[in-house]
């Protein structure tokens, strides 16, 4: 009989109006790595907080080590063995490493810190996994990478058996990422039992033993990831075949939209200028985009395009206008279309409804407000209805659903209808697929062609390797902020552009 | 009867409910600790105010101080709503109110202008202090809360040395603006009659009124509420959407700033109160504010009733039995009652937890298939 670490059979969690699980098993065997993989509100959180006691199941039974269990809440979870790191880190930012690992069990003679005897402890486990931290240095001094280290530290310190990675690489870098598999791997050999929640199929095929798909709140299917394909994968989870290649037509590109010349903006974080002398241009009908390791200037790159900060230096023409000097809105008016990076903190009014927020940047035209300054309620009701229609915007409630409320795809689904509906000249797209699934990016890249193909210029932001070769048609790759390869997708290499991205090699740009 | 529950103004209204009735029910305790004598008598004069009297004439002439005391503080409310719903938190109001005090007074009384110039000055005047602390937020990053705090402290030496100028030789109190200059006293456009000849019912009730029912259609239908609580809810997004964020901010704090100056120009042009330069603390008409606009489930509204509440219980602390209690114990009752009114958002959260958990309970025990559960609990 085989050894399970930890077992979940066939839990049923149902919330007022949805069933969350229904019916879902997942067996975890000792020392492998499972994935868990399902789209946006396919039930993966819901069967976390189940297994971390925050939900009590209807129905299932939940057993460790053959043996079943009863997890009331968080602590018991712990003293079973479970721990888990969360997609945003739950890290006190003013403490160091070795403090945030210590948190809440912290070695002690009557109340006064032995700290010597915990550092040895973190000393000798981070050897033993190979995971590099400086236990001495402040978490908001240090990277993304190693913070999440510092996490996988503090379930290592509490002899956590069981470990839960949720959606772990989408802060990293590529280099962090293949760091954090080797990792993982490490962990699975030295006998700890990893659940690993992720969307992304290639990493799921590269580390994972077995993979557990759900959709829907369903149970699907548990396969070996060795007797799998990634288009096997996904068809499980999306429920159809979802098309990997971009299919375009070649671009046919005509005047110049956007040029950009010798623009430089200062950074928020250190003394350099995050973006150096960067010039460029977008041709109407094509996409550009610009590719690069997160943190090599491209979000100061968009915030100076963009008009949220000022340039050091440079010139933006738009159409042939002058635009440096112009505000947010005049550039906004003048067809520039944003779909911003972060779309909690730039692209959404959180509090306001679905239709407020597709209001956003066109509220204040004759269409919406009123010449006395009142809002036309009926006109904006029936604008959010088309879009929401035409877009396939889904959400609880309609146009009144508060857009807090609404998934992170269809919450990203809302911002490209408003940006593209504004129909623009220049259609700046900044990681518009980040943390989205298979079915959802698939539908954006879609929407960036068609802008493409409608003569629009779209200048494309992204991290994603694949996502890169894949949807535009030239690509520039940016590094230290500045722009240091122009490449041909077509005729161009992930390993060559890796070599740009990671400042190996660098070409003379001619614009 | 759940379902109801639910809806958020019911539960604003609900939770004001549970506030009011804890808060009397702590300050019974206080008083029955004090002296369990008269204990009983004394909180229901608290909440019988200008009913305690007899006769049905002194109870209307109660009932219109009351009412004209209300509405300073429904304007020092509707100053503390409105920058929260921008996403401030304008402590300064009690500063404001101070600012407009000294304004109409000094205006009034060494200036002799008549009420509109001296309302419109006090106007200003809080405007100008709501601006700075505007200034400072949107331009240094200063936080409002320590900016507005200080200010209150500014401001209430400063009115103390200008209206010194403008004291009785006597008293420390301002002069009667009713012997000095009587045009800077609100019209009473025959509100008095209504209220047993009380003069100090004036054009500010109605005046008062409107400027509720006006703050709530400018954040609930204009362009100018949706920019302004867009900035408050997410000051990023709001950039992003081409929307001015620091003019924004500084915008709404001169509102703000301009209603509670428009507050104590209600108050101290009806001649009902005078200043006195000797105090040493902020008016607590500022303060109570905060808690009326939470009361009020901060709703323009809402605050009309929250605030003529927490006046009426202000009031009601006067004829607290000073036999067994020393006379600051009429400041003590409202005080506690006031506190507990700041608890409604704590109260709300709590309502909407319980109801999760028994709705979760009930699913739980019943488990009733999905078509069955319905949308609601209750049945």
């Amino acid at each position: 009989m085989e050894q399970y670490a930890i077992e979940m059979l066939h839990i049923t969690k149902r919330f007022p109006g949805i069933i969350a699980n229904d019916d879902i098993t997942l067996q975890l065997k000792k020392g492998e790595i499972h994935a868990l993989l399902g789209e946006n509100g396919a039930g993966k959180s819901t069967l976390m907080s189940v297994l971390f006691g925050l939900y009590q199941p209807e129905e299932g039974t939940i057993k460790k080590d053959g043996v079943e269990v009863k997890i009331n809440n968080p602590n018991d979870a712990n003293d079973l063995g479970i721990g888990m790191v969360h997609q945003h880190f739950k890290l006190v930012e003013c403490f160091t490493v070795l403090d945030n690992i210590i948190l809440g069990v912290e070695p002690n003679k009557m109340g006064f810190l032995q700290k010597q005897e915990a550092r040895e402890k973190v000393l000798a486990l981070s050897e033993k996994y190979g995971l590099r931290v400086d236990p001495d240095a402040k978490i908001e001094d240090i990277t993304v990478g190693m913070q999440q280290r510092t996490e996988i530290l503090k379930m290592l310190y509490r002899d956590n058996e069981i470990l839960i990675f949720d959606e772990p690489t989408a802060v990293l870098t590529p280099q962090e990422i293949s760091e954090l598999m080797q990792i993982m791997k490490n962990l699975a050999a030295e006998g700890k039992s990893i659940l690993f929640i992720s969307h992304k199929l290639n990493e799921i095929m590269e580390v994972a033993d077995r993979c557990t798909v759900l959709r829907k709140g369903k149970y699907i299917g548990t396969v070996n990831t060795k007797d799998t394909s990634p288009a096997f994968l996904s068809a499980m989870m999306v429920g159809r075949n979802v098309t990997f290649h971009v299919e375009k037509t070649p671009a046919s590109p005509g005047e110049v939209v956007l040029s950009i010349e010798n623009m430089t903006v200062a950074s928020k974080v250190h003394k350099n200028n995050a973006v150096k002398n960067v010039s460029l241009k977008v041709r109407a009908g094509e996409i550009v985009c610009i590719a690069g390791i997160d943190g090599n200037g491209q979000s100061e790159f968009v915030y100076g395009l963009s008009g949220l900060e000022p340039l050091v230096s440079g010139k933006i023409t738009l159409k042939g206008k002058d635009i440096t000097k112009a505000t947010i809105r005049e550039r906004s008016v003048m067809g520039i279309s944003h779909i911003p990076e972060d779309r909690h903190k730039h692209g959404l009014v959180l509090d306001y409804s679905l239709e407020d927020n597709l209001i956003l940047q066109t509220y204040f035209s004759p269409e919406f407000t009123s010449g006395a300054g009142f809002l036309k309620r009926k006109n904006i009701r029936d604008y959010a209805n088309r879009l929401i229609e035409q877009y396939d915007v889904r959400s609880g409630q309609g146009a009144i659903t508060t857009a807090r409320s609404m998934s992170g795809g269809n919450q990203q689904k809302a911002i490209i209808a408003r940006e593209i509906d504004k129909a623009p000249e220049l259609l700046i797209a900044v990681q518009p697929t980040r943390g989205l699934d298979v079915g959802a990016i698939e539908y954006i890249h879609k929407q960036l062609i068609a802008q493409r193909d409608a003569g629009k210029a779209v200048l494309l932001i992204s991290l994603e390797l694949d996502e890169v070769m894949d949807v535009p048609d030239r690509i520039l790759v940016m590094y230290e902020g500045e722009i240091v390869g122009e490449l041909d997708p077509k005729k161009t290499s992930q390993e060559e552009l890796g070599l740009y991205m990671a400042g190996a090699k660098r070409d003379e740009v001619k614009v | 009867m759940k379902k109801a529950l639910r809806n958020p103004s019911v539960q604003a209204f609900v939770a004001s409910i549970i506030c009011i009735i804890l808060g009397l029910l702590i300050g019974y305790i206080v008083l029955l600790f004090i002296n369990p004598e008269g204990a009983a008598e004394s909180i229901l004069n608290v909440i019988k105010n200008f009913f305690t009297w007899s006769k049905p004439k002194t109870q209307l002439k109660q009932f219109g101080n009351t009412l004209a005391k209300t509405m300073p503080l429904l304007m020092c409310s509707l100053s503390i709503l409105f920058a929260y719903k921008v996403g401030l938190f304008n402590i300064g109001v009690a500063g404001q109110y101070v600012a407009g005090s000294c304004a109409c007074l000094y205006a009034s009384l060494a200036w002799g202008w008549s009420w509109l110039p001296c309302l419109l000055f006090a106007i200003a005047a809080g405007a100008v202090l709501g601006a700075i602390v505007g200034f400072l937020k949107s331009y240094c990053n200063v936080n409002e809360v320590i900016s507005g705090i200080m200010l209150n402290w500014i401001s209430l030496y400063t009115a103390n040395t200008i209206l010194s100028k403008v004291k009785e030789v006597a008293s420390p109190y301002t002069m009667y603006i009713n012997d000095v200059n009587p045009s800077a006293l609100l019209p009473n456009i025959g509100l008095d009659e209504l209220f047993a000849k009380n003069k100090y019912v004036t054009i500010a009730v109605p005046l008062a009124l409107l400027i509720a029912i006006a703050i709530s259609i400018i954040l609930n239908k204009t362009k100018l509420g949706y920019e302004l609580k867009a900035t408050g809810s997410n000051k990023n997004a709001a950039k992003y959407a081409g929307m001015r964020e620091n003019r924004n901010i500084i915008l709404t704090l001169v509102i703000a700033g301009g209603l509670a100056g428009l507050g104590a120009a209600m108050l101290y042009q009806t001649g009902y109160m005078r200043w006195e330069c000797t105090q040493s603390s902020v008016p607590s008409m500022g303060f109570n504010g905060i808690a009326a606009a939470f009361l009020g489930g901060l709703s323009p509204i809402g605050a009309i009733f929250s605030s003529f509440f927490i006046q009426h219980i202000t009031d009601g602390g006067q004829y607290v039995n000073t036999n067994f209690y020393s006379s600051q114990i009429s400041d003590l009752i409202s005080s506690v009652i006031i506190y507990l009114c700041g608890f409604v958002l704590f109260i709300k959260i709590t309502m909407t937890n319980m109801l999760n958990r028994s709705e979760e309970k009930k699913i739980q025990r019943l488990k009733v298939p999905l078509a069955d559960s319905g949308k609601d609990g209750d049945k």
